[in-house]
């Protein structure tokens, strides 16, 4: 049993260590708010928090979270009351909407170190793949989300 | 390799040949077969050391254990200029990928303190071990080496030369074969696992047994840089 702080709740998963801890979140918890896109830590989709750092949770097995802090989308806050959230609400960003649970943990990881992002930062540091092509909204947002 | 050793040809029985420096049958055999000498590279050794003469290995003279060093760092480089190593050594503000060493994908950077940028480390994908789901390589400290420690396009004898460099490098010879022995980044390189197509990645194209007893050789020679 691999166990982890899961959105604030002690959890243990009975996988198999090696599993992606994508699909213990999706599969054991049932938490399908992060998603499977590339399967190949490329395109973010499946982004998550590991003690604070955005994490492809693709390519991290559960192992490796034992003792630690995972917090996904549905974690991020209790009413989707969070800065990030809340921008991407107000700026309609989404479109097809797959990829946003990922952007907007990938965001919150950025805001959380850097509150005022340059356009360069979010460069360097949002590299999720969005299919719709939002990353204008995207951008956006995560301006709107530091003034918050 | 012209030998300055005046004694009469005579018969080796014992492996001190061995210990003079790889300019020798014997020597680079049991370079060749690693630090830890195996017990049969040493049957072998002994063995041919019983039919060649002594004159042949002689006492080694300041130039040659030079030149014999300068020929480990010779082979090392083959290790050291591979993509394994030179993808996270690299002169840029990124590092590279694959056996093509192309830039990493999506953007990444080294970011200030070689270990990526904000929300996108190298740890927001690369773990302690190799990941075999995704082919994402891992390692304990997956990190860039600095840009001092750039090896990207210089030739071996720059590369030498670079290592050493207080400024650059920063290491002695002896802190630097410690490095390469020690360092679990170093010691990925022959266990790169496979890519994301399921595909083998290369390994350097000596066994880490070979290229550590290299580095020894070199190191013990007097770690002369080609020119």
């Amino acid at each position: 049993m691999i166990a982890f702080d899961l959105n604030g709740k002690q959890v243990n998963a009975g996988v198999d260590p090696e599993t992606p801890l994508l699909w213990a979140i999706r599969e054991e918890f049932g938490l399908t708010g992060t998603k499977y896109g590339c399967g190949i830590a490329a395109c973010g989709a499946c982004t998550v928090h590991v003690d604070g750092d955005a994490v492809r949770s693709c390519s991290i097995p559960v192992s490796a979270v034992q003792g630690r802090k995972v917090v996904t989308i549905e974690g991020l806050s209790k009413d989707r009351s969070h800065p990030v959230q809340m921008a991407w609400i107000a700026r309609q960003v989404p479109q097809c909407g797959y990829c946003q649970s990922g952007m907007i943990m990938a965001a919150a990881a950025l805001l959380a170190r850097i509150s005022r992002p340059a356009d360069s930062d979010i460069d360097d540091a949002i590299t999720n793949i969005c299919r719709c092509g939002t990353y204008k909204r995207i951008r956006e947002a995560i301006h709107a989300a530091a003034k918050r | 390799m012209p030998r300055q050793s005046a004694e009469p040809p005579s018969r080796c029985s014992n492996l001190t040949a061995i210990r003079q420096g790889p300019s020798t049958v014997c020597e680079m055999i049991a370079i060749k077969h690693g630090a830890s000498v195996s017990a049969l590279s040493v049957f072998i050794a002994v063995l041919l050391c019983s039919f060649l003469p002594c004159e042949s290995f002689g006492q080694a003279g300041d130039a040659d254990r030079a030149a014999q060093s300068q020929q480990a760092f010779m082979e090392m480089a083959a290790v050291l200029r591979h993509p394994r190593c030179l993808n996270c050594h690299t002169s840029v503000d990124y590092p590279r990928q694959g056996d093509d060493q192309h830039r990493h994908l999506f953007n990444v950077k080294r970011g200030p303190d070689d270990r990526g940028v904000v929300a996108l480390r190298c740890r927001t994908c690369h773990q302690a071990d190799n990941q075999q789901a995704s082919g994402v390589p891992g390692a304990p400290g997956w990190r860039l080496a600095p840009l001092r420690m750039a090896w990207d396009g210089l030739s071996p004898g720059q590369l030498c030369r670079a290592l050493l460099d207080p400024t650059r490098g920063g290491m002695t010879a002896a802190t630097l074969v410690e490095h390469l022995q020690t360092e679990r980044l170093v010691a990925w390189a022959w266990q790169p696992g496979r890519n994301s197509h399921g595909e083998r990645r290369q390994e350097p194209p000596l066994s880490r047994e070979q290229f550590l007893a290299l580095v020894g050789s070199w190191a013990e020679l007097g770690a002369v840089c080609p020119e």
